[in-house]
């Protein structure tokens, strides 16, 4: 036959793919900086299907990555900056090295830098994409601003973080948008909802953080330089959405209040503006003055394809978040020193309360303790020495429950010195089948306007009832198996005897389920392999998921009748 | 003196910063000393400024001007003295140690002044004015009397030529490119709105194919900082924890429950987490993952209601006590009315099948293997297997003038002239035995297994396993009393045989094929491959197209002759060892009996129309046996006319299902 040969791996999918250290070779970049690229444009690796192919025929392990991805890197502006900033340092190195301090002087006036722009619209070329992508952006820059200011990274992208973070924050409270807090052992996790957008970030709490020793901080630093750009453009594009002025500014009236106030100096001019605005107490300016934003009813179209139904459910959850978003409208709440302070007032401003703290605690405390007007005083010690009788002193659990109930809570079961009831996730959607614990039930049942009953007493009381009527049941049975003994001993054999029989009674409905069952059984013999081995999965971990909830339920009864038992124990001591 | 003394400045102002009264630190008691020293032209100890530490291991502390040793002063001090020392002492505060002689002096009010005044940062001098007005003695204006009356130098008036030469250089390297201009501070504000046009142009092939980063897990209960009891971890449950591996955990953190929130740690994973999300978003290769989203209803076959298919057996409605042992094999008459079962208990047992009653025991001489009621109606003959022989026995039921011919069919035989040499001894019984209906004893040369009929009731095939031997599978004509042995070679072992019930067809399986073999033409016309280890069973479909074969690995091959060699259907019905197969001579049924103690009843309709696949559905599963020695059911019949099927058991019954 005619025609050139064909020679191996020259097509197909092993020219599609290109491994790291040729990809590497082919953009002339140092590792780290095409760690750094790769960040930054957000390429990853792929995949092969046929892993042997693509790496013409070697079983090594080896990251493969897209050529095109490759090829969309090489007209990155930004691999130029990359290599100007290598020669930069190279010249300050030897600049040094021969003493001139001028010339270093001159290199480092002229230090090149770069934007990373581009870069976000390139990746983001909507806005909404890049609302969708902030939630990392938003835990990392958290975790950023909560680092010490010396050692791991520039004191600037701390600063930055801050600033970016505060705004953020800001930026909810205005809108209003925060739907479910949640306090987990590793730091507090807020869901916010944005045009649409559901959104959720992670801020650790307040502690000094002990540097792990196998991270690698310029990969972490690299992402944060993406992220602060990206949150930065976010912010400013929502801030401008909502005719916020950005960079934000406070309302001049709490400003002028805040001068006056803080007469001895607390802070620098400058700085002064970044904590104030930290405190979170103070509204923002607006471009178009607040009377003439104030949002007009809004008509209700049913959208494509929906029916009036749904669109009566649209209207219901909307309505629902609007009596959220106003939870705490009215309430004033006073923060003790001892509770997370940022995080409270935060979630308290989200929902429309007035918040205040202790004048030495933080700058941008509107009231005092001893304001009579005060209805909730939020508390975190064992007992309290000086208390006023006409507000609620809860634990702050009580605020964060609230939030994801959706309502105001009864206060009596988070009154200072009380035990907490479990503090439960928001975040879990309960499927049919699986394990819901005891609280959410009690949780729903208030949702739905349900009086929670005096329940304990009566369930013990109920308890005792039916245990006496056991240890009745029992008695019988012993007379019943004594007197058939006593019988045997007289030696009189039971008689043989013919009794005429019984109708029994047939339950039609288990009858016919029973039939429905078998002949599910009975089909279920026919399947073909395939399907009976996909069938068989699919039951399998549905069984397995069964069992966990069963296991679930069993140790928490355990655990409820042990501490009704410890308690039953009390009280007869 | 002066370097001296802002040497001394600096280390009062160190040091001193406590508090002057409560203790004047050791290294300001040496540079005190050294400048009272050198204000008294008084150096007492020559050793000059070095570390006092050095003599630390010495009883002396220096020398003096003569070079004699200083001696240390017998310091008996403790801290109680230093105590009441500084209790009791009013000048106890200006009191310091001078490490250079061991002594302690006592500063005087101007000295303690001077501290003071170096302590604020002003001169050491209390007369020194440190605001005088300068006289500027150069300055631009030409005074009418010059300081110096030099000529000026030549130099200042001409350019300096290695200036131009520098500034040359730098124009040059200005020109060339290789000085850049400072770059002026940008101005532009840092964010903007970056989306202020969005271009519909701008989203690419590449954001089509983007495939974003999945989001973080959601937190559960059991991350709460006081979550419900049951979510944290009991003992057992948290050692499991501690010894799996890091990957292999189901959660990557013990539950914790705090009974306040002021009492929640840090989070000493937390930075490690947030950089694993980063590798994982920049390290992880992403693919589009299908995920099975299939209601597992939907998988089931939709087959016809097992309603709508009745007639067939639902209920167990009698059971035949009597067999001491388990029983091989059942048969029913023709007629339906009469059963016989052979049991290891070397019992052959004939039952009237509306009211279980035995009518008859026969004793043989061993553990009965098969038995089989011969198929014609108009003959009343039952051939039972044990050990070498096989019986034919008249059992003497039902119509006497059937049981009288047939007694007279066996005894018109008349011996040929010319005696063959048979493998077979026919003999007939005599005494008691013939009293009890036997009528025929074939005496074989090897152990029987299987005995089976011919539809027309004249010839009997008996299959003696033996791998590889000629001699397997015998067929005898009851009326010559002949016996042939159709097959010179056996490949393998046969397992049972059977004969078709419309043509000339006599079905052998081995361990794994079922051979058809046309005895007219004397040759093999089908091999049928089972897809099985081991047959034990064999039935024919009544219509004579179809063949059903139990194996012993569970399965159940329904072949249809005319489609192909291999099985139209396989079912894995049972969970052990299939033992017996049976077809239903009139309704569409067929039945298996298990060793895990089920009959299962199933529907198998076949077609007239050769197009039409033959329907199979499992209708019913019979239970009732039980299971003994591991042995379940052993043998299925069906009832000739009425849809009913026996099955007997290893538990020594032979039960009815109706």
């Amino acid at each position: 036959m005619g025609g050139l040969q064909k020679k191996k791996y020259e097509s197909g999918s092993a020219t599609n793919y290109i491994s790291r250290n040729k990809a590497r070779k082919k953009l002339s970049l140092s590792l780290a900086d095409f760690r750094r690229l790769c960040i930054l444009k957000g390429i990853y690796p792929h995949e092969p299907k046929h892993k042997k192919k693509v790496n013409k025929g070697s079983t090594a392990q080896r990251t493969f990555y897209l050529l095109k991805d490759i090829r969309f890197l090489m007209h990155e502006p930004i691999v130029g900056k990359f290599r100007e900033y290598k020669i930069f340092v190279r010249k300050l190195r030897k600049a040094y090295g021969k003493a001139e301090w001028g010339t270093a002087e001159k290199l480092r006036g002229n230090k090149p830098g770069y934007k990373l722009d581009h870069i976000i619209k390139e990746r983001y070329p909507t806005f909404i994409d890049a609302l969708r992508d902030v939630d990392d952006a938003l835990s990392m820059c958290f975790l950023f601003s909560t680092f010490p200011r010396t050692g791991k990274c520039h004191v600037q992208t701390i600063e930055l973080c801050r600033r970016l973070s505060v705004e953020w924050m800001n930026y909810i409270i205005t809108l209003r948008s925060l739907r479910k807090v949640f306090l987990s052992i590793k730091g507090i996790y807020y869901q916010a909802e944005v045009l649409g957008q559901i959104i959720t970030w992670l801020v650790p709490y307040q502690f000094a953080h002990d540097h792990p020793t196998d991270v690698d901080y310029r990969v972490m630093a690299t992402f944060t330089e993406l992220y602060t750009t990206l949150l930065g453009f976010i912010n400013f594009r929502l801030y401008q959405t909502l005719n916020l002025v950005y960079p934000p500014k406070l309302d001049g009236k709490g400003e002028e209040e805040s001068r006056a106030e803080s007469e001895e100096d607390y802070a620098m001019d400058s700085e002064r503006y970044m904590e104030k605005l930290s405190a979170l107490s103070a509204s923002l300016v607006r471009v178009v003055s607040t009377a003439e934003a104030e949002e007009a009813e809004l008509d209700h179209f049913p959208a494509e394809g929906e029916d009036g139904e749904k669109l009566a459910e649209r209207l219901k959850a909307r309505q629902d978040q609007d009596r959220q978003e106003k939870l705490f409208e009215g309430l004033k709440f006073f923060l003790n020193r001892e509770v997370p302070r940022e995080s409270l007032a935060f979630v308290l401003r989200c929902f429309g309360a007035q918040v205040s703290w202790d004048k030495s605690l933080c700058i941008g405390s509107t009231y005092d303790v001893t304001d009579e007007t005060i209805t909730h005083h939020v508390v975190d010690r064992p007992s309290l020495e000086k208390q006023y009788i006409n507000r609620y002193y809860v634990q702050p659990q009580w605020v964060y429950d609230c939030v994801n109930a959706r309502m105001l809570l009864p206060v009596e079961d988070y009154f200072v010195g009380v035990t907490l009831p479990p503090h439960l996730s928001p975040f879990v959607e309960e499927k049919e089948g699986d394990y819901v614990p005891p609280e959410k039930l009690k949780l729903l049942a208030l949702q739905k306007g349900e009086r929670p009953e005096q329940e304990e007493e009566e369930e013990e009381e109920d308890n005792d009832d039916s245990e006496e009527e056991e240890d009745e049941d029992q008695s019988d049975d012993e007379d019943e198996l004594k007197g058939m003994e006593e019988k045997q001993a007289l030696g009189k054999a039971s008689s043989v005897k013919v009794t005429p029989g019984e109708a029994k009674p047939v339950n039609r409905q288990r009858a016919e389920q029973e039939a429905k069952a078998e002949e599910k059984r009975l089909a279920v013999m026919m399947m073909k392999k395939r399907d009976k081995y996909l069938y068989d999965k699919i039951m399998f971990g549905k069984k397995r998921s069964v069992r966990e909830a069963n296991k679930m339920s069993a140790k928490r009864k355990a655990l409820d009748e042990a501490s009704k038992a410890n308690k039953k124990k009390k009280l007869k001591k | 003196c002066c370097g001296l003394l802002a040497a001394l400045s600096l280390h009062i102002t160190f040091s001193l910063s406590l508090s002057l009264s409560l203790s004047l630190s050791l290294s300001l008691s040496l540079s005190l000393s050294l400048s009272l020293a050198f204000c008294s032209q008084d150096i007492r100890n020559t050793v000059g400024n070095i570390p006092m530490e050095w003599y630390k291991d010495y009883p002396h502390i220096g020398y003096d001007l003569d070079g004699k040793k200083i001696f240390k002063p017998i310091r008996n001090k403790d801290e109680l003295d230093e105590f009441l020392d500084k209790m009791e002492n009013p000048d106890y505060w200006r009191t310091i140690h001078d490490k250079m002689t061991g002594t302690d002096v006592c500063l005087s009010d101007e000295q303690v002044d001077l501290v003071h005044r170096l302590q604020q940062g002003k001169f050491g001098d209390v007369n020194f004015n440190e605001y005088e007005p300068a006289i500027d003695f150069f300055s631009n204006e030409v005074m009418i009397h010059p300081v110096t009356n030099r000529p000026a130098d030549k130099r200042s008036f001409i350019p300096s030529l290695i200036e131009k030469e520098k500034v040359g250089k730098l124009v040059h390297a200005i020109k060339m490119g290789w000085i850049k201009p400072r770059r002026p501070k940008e101005t532009a504000p840092q964010y903007y709105d970056l989306w202020a046009k969005e271009d519909p142009n701008a989203i690419l092939g590449r954001h089509k194919m983007h495939i974003p980063a999945p989001k973080m897990r959601l937190p559960g209960h059991e991350e709460s900082y006081n979550p419900p009891p049951e979510y944290l971890l009991t003992d057992e449950e948290r050692q499991v924890w501690e010894q799996q591996d890091p990957d292999e955990r189901k959660l990557s953190f013990l539950p914790q429950k705090y009974l306040s929130l002021r009492a929640v740690p840090a989070f000493s994973r937390f930075i490690q987490e947030r950089f694993e999300r980063c590798l994982d978003l920049y390290l992880c290769p992403r693919q589009r993952k299908m995920r099975v989203n299939v209601n597992p209803e939907d998988l089931i076959p939709k087959l016809p209601r097992p309603r709508d298919l009745q007639p067939f057996p639902t209920l167990q409605s009698l059971v035949y006590h009597g067999h001491s042992s388990l029983i091989r094999s059942i048969s029913i008459s023709p007629s339906g009315q009469w059963l016989v079962s052979g049991s290891d208990d070397c019992t052959v047992r004939f039952w009237e099948v509306c009211t279980t009653r035995c009518l008859k025991t026969m004793e043989v001489g061993g553990p009965v293997k098969s038995v089989a009621w011969n198929p014609a109606p108009s003959i009343s003959l039952v051939a039972v297997s044990y050990g070498e022989n096989v019986i034919l026995v008249n059992p003497g039921l039902g119509d006497r003038l059937i049981c009288s011919a047939t007694d007279q069919l066996i005894s018109s035989y008349e011996e040929p002239e010319e005696v063959k040499d048979q493998q077979v001894q026919w003999a007939v019984p005599e005494g008691k035995a013939q009293e009890q209906g036997q009528r025929l004893i074939l005496t074989h040369p090897k152990a029987v297994k299987q005995v089976s009929w011919h539809g027309r009731g004249d010839y009997l095939a008996c299959v003696m396993p033996d791998d590889g031997s000629s001699l397997q599978v015998v067929i005898h004509q009851v009326s010559r009393r002949r016996t042939q042995n159709p097959f010179h070679r056996n490949k393998g072992a046969v397992q049972c045989v059977s004969f078709h019930p419309s043509r000339p067809y006599f079905l052998v399986a081995t361990q794994r094929y079922v051979r058809v073999y046309n005895l007219i033409k004397q040759e093999l016309t089908k091999k049928l491959m089972a897809n099985c280890k081991w047959i034990s069973s064999m039935a024919v479909h009544p219509g004579g197209d179809n063949v059903i074969c139990g194996s012993y690995d569970c399965r159940l091959a329904w072949f249809d002759l005319d489609l192909s060699t291999k099985p139209y259907k396989v079912l894995r019905h049972h969970k052990k060892a299939l033992r017996g197969v049976a077809y239903h001579k009139h309704y569409p049924l067929f039945a298996s009996g298990s060793d895990d103690g089920t009959v299962i009843v199933c529907h198998g309709m076949v077609y007239n129309d050769l197009l039409q696949n033959p329907l199979i559905v499992p209708v019913k599963v019979l239970k009732g046996h039980i299971i003994t020695h591991d042995l379940g059911v052993l043998d299925v019949a069906f009832h000739p006319t009425q849809p009913w099927v026996f099955s007997s058991g290893a538990d020594g019954t032979v039960r009815l299902f109706t």
